[in-house]
C-alpha cells in the first residue's frame, strides 16, 4: 500500500527529503520503522515519534493505505 | 486594583476580554524560564498585555551574538544578567506590573518552591535536561506548562499538564541520545523563528488566563518557517508516564537531569597522556583525507559518520581514546560510544592538530 511520509527537523536533513511516497506491504508502525531505518540507516542514531494522520501512535498501531505518516523529532533549541 | 484603561484599551474593547479579562490578567502570575530567543518575545507580550506578576529565570548573561534574536536587549545590555536586563526592559515597557528576576540556574532544589508561586510555567529553555526538569516539576507541582522549542527553521508549541492533558513525557518519554540533536549555538537560527514560536507561546498563556479559545492541550503544533506551513498532531495522555513522575516526587530534589539526559562529562586526555598510555585503543574519527595522518600512532581510522556501524569491531574492555582534527567531532564520537555501552572512553583535547604540535611526539 502507498503511504506519504513526512520528515521533520533534522530527520529531513538526514533523509534529504521532507516528503515522499512509499510502498509498503505491511500495515504496522513497527514494520514501517524497520523499513525506514533500512532505507535510511542514519535514522538508527536519531530519536523520533510517529504520527499517522496527525495522531501520535505507538509501535503496535496499524497504518491504513493512503495514510499520511509524520516523523517528529524532539527539538531543544530556544 | 487600578487598571490603566488607556494602556489596555485596545484589548479591553474586545468583548471576549473586557475589564473582567483585564482583571484576570492583572491577577495572574506567570513564570518564564529562559530569557533568550523564545523568552524575549514571551516576556515582551505578557508584560505589554498586563500580566500582573512575571518571574524571569535565566542564569546567563547577554552576549553580542544574542542580539539578532533576543529582542529585549540592546548593545548596552551586553555582559549583564539576562534576567536583570529583561526585568529593566519590562519595567519600562509596563511599570504597572510586578516583575521578579532570578539570575540563577533552575535546579531540582529551587524548581518546586518557585513553581508554587506561579499559576503558569513557560518553557523557553534551550536544552533537554532543563526541559525534562521543568516538565516533571510541573507535574509534581500541578502547574500547566506552555512549551516551545526550535530547530533551525522549524518550531514546536504545545500546552502540557493542562486539565489532565498529556505531559511532555507523554510526547517524548525518553530524552534523545547525547549529541543527536544540535543546539542553536551549533547550527544557527534566524531570529524571526523564536520570535514566532515565542509569540505563539505567549498567546497560549493569555488564552489560558482569559479562558478563551482552544488551548493547544493534547496537541503539538509544528511550524516550518521555510514553507510557512503549520501542522497539528494530537497527543494522548499516557497514564504510566505521568505516574512515573508522580512517584518520583519524593526524590525529585536529588534527581540528576543531566545524567538522565546523558550529558555525562566526557573524559579529556592531552597529547602527553596519549604518548604515555600504551594500552588504550586509539581511534581517528576524521575522514581519511584529513591531514596530518599521524601514522606513527597506529590509530584505527573510523570516520565519525561510519562509527555507529563499526561498534562491534571495538573491544569494550579496553580504554578507547578518540581524536579528530580539533576536538569537536571526537566529543560526539565519545558520546556515541558511551551511549552504546562503552564505559572507558576519552577524547583528545585539541585533536590531531594539538598532537602534531606536541614536540616530544614529533620525534617518535
Amino acid at each position: 500500500m502507498r503511504l506519504t511520509i513526512k520528515y521533520f527537523g533534522m530527520l529531513a536533513e538526514t533523509t534529504s527529503v521532507s516528503e515522499e511516497q512509499l510502498e509498503i506491504e505491511s500495515s504496522s508502525v513497527a514494520k514501517l520503522i524497520v523499513k525506514l531505518k533500512d532505507k535510511y540507516p542514519e535514522l538508527n542514531n536519531l530519536d523520533f515519534k510517529i504520527a499517522v494522520d496527525q495522531r501520535l501512535v505507538s509501535n503496535e498501531d496499524h497504518i491504513h493505505a493512503e495514510a499520511e505518516v509524520a516523523l517528529l523529532p524532539p527539538f531543544a533549541g530556544g | 486594583m487600578s487598571i490603566s484603561n488607556t494602556r489596555y484599551h485596545r484589548q479591553i474593547i474586545l468583548p471576549e476580554i473586557g475589564t473582567e479579562g483585564q482583571e484576570k490578567l492583572t491577577a495572574s502570575k506567570v513564570l518564564v524560564i529562559g530569557a533568550g530567543g523564545l523568552g524575549c518575545p514571551i516576556l515582551q507580550y505578557l508584560a505589554a498585555a498586563g500580566v500582573g506578576t512575571i518571574g524571569i529565570i535565566d542564569f546567563d548573561r547577554v552576549e553580542t551574538s544574542n542580539l539578532h534574536r533576543q529582542i529585549l536587549y540592546g548593545q548596552t545590555a551586553v555582559g549583564e544578567h539576562k534576567a536583570i536586563a529583561a526585568q529593566h526592559r519590562l519595567e519600562d515597557l509596563n511599570p504597572e506590573i510586578h516583575t521578579i528576576a532570578y539570575p540563577e540556574k533552575l535546579s531540582t532544589t529551587n524548581a518546586l518552591s518557585y513553581f508554587s508561586e506561579y499559576d503558569i510555567i513557560v518553557d523557553g529553555t534551550d536544552n533537554f535536561s532543563t526541559r525534562y526538569l521543568i516538565s516533571d516539576a510541573c507535574v509534581i507541582a500541578n502547574k500547566p506548562l506552555v512549551y516551545g522549542a526550535i530547530f533551525k527553521f522549524e518550531g514546536q508549541v504545545s500546552v502540557f499538564n493542562y486539565k489532565n492533558g498529556p505531559t511532555y513525557r507523554c510526547l517524548f518519554p525518553d530524552p534523545p541520545r547525547t549529541g543527536s540533536v544540535p543546539s542553536c549555538a551549533e547550527i544557527g537560527v534566524l531570529g524571526v523563528l523564536p520570535g514566532i514560536i515565542g509569540s505563539l507561546q505567549a498567546n497560549e498563556v493569555l488564552k489560558i488566563i482569559l479562558g478563551i479559545g482552544e488551548i493547544l492541550n493534547g496537541k503539538l503544533l509544528v511550524y516550518d518557517s521555510l514553507t510557512t506551513r503549520f501542522s497539528t498532531f494530537s497527543i494522548q495522555r499516557i497514564e504510566s508516564e505521568v505516574e512515573k513522575v508522580i512517584n518520583l516526587a519524593d526524590q525529585f530534589k536529588t534527581m540528576d537531569y543531566d545524567f538522565f539526559c546523558g550529558i555525562k562529562t566526557i573524559k579529556e586526555v592531552t597529547p602527553e597522556d596519549i604518548t604515555s598510555t600504551k594500552n588504550s585503543t586509539l581511534i581517528d574519527v576524521r575522514e581519511t583525507s584529513e591531514q596530518p595522518r599521524l601514522k606513527h600512532l597506529n590509530a584505527i581510522s573510523i570516520p565519525l559518520r561510519v562509527l555507529s556501524k563499526k561498534l562491534t569491531t571495538l573491544d569494550k574492555d579496553k580504554e578507547i581514546v578518540v581524536f579528530c582534527q580539533s576536538g569537536i567531532r571526537s566529543k560526539k564520537a565519545a558520546a556515541l560510544l558511551l551511549d552504546n555501552g562503552f564505559t572507558n572512553v576519552a577524547h583528545l583535547k585539541g585533536g590531531a592538530l594539538a598532537l602534531h604540535n606536541h614536540k616530544p611526539l614529533s620525534k617518535v
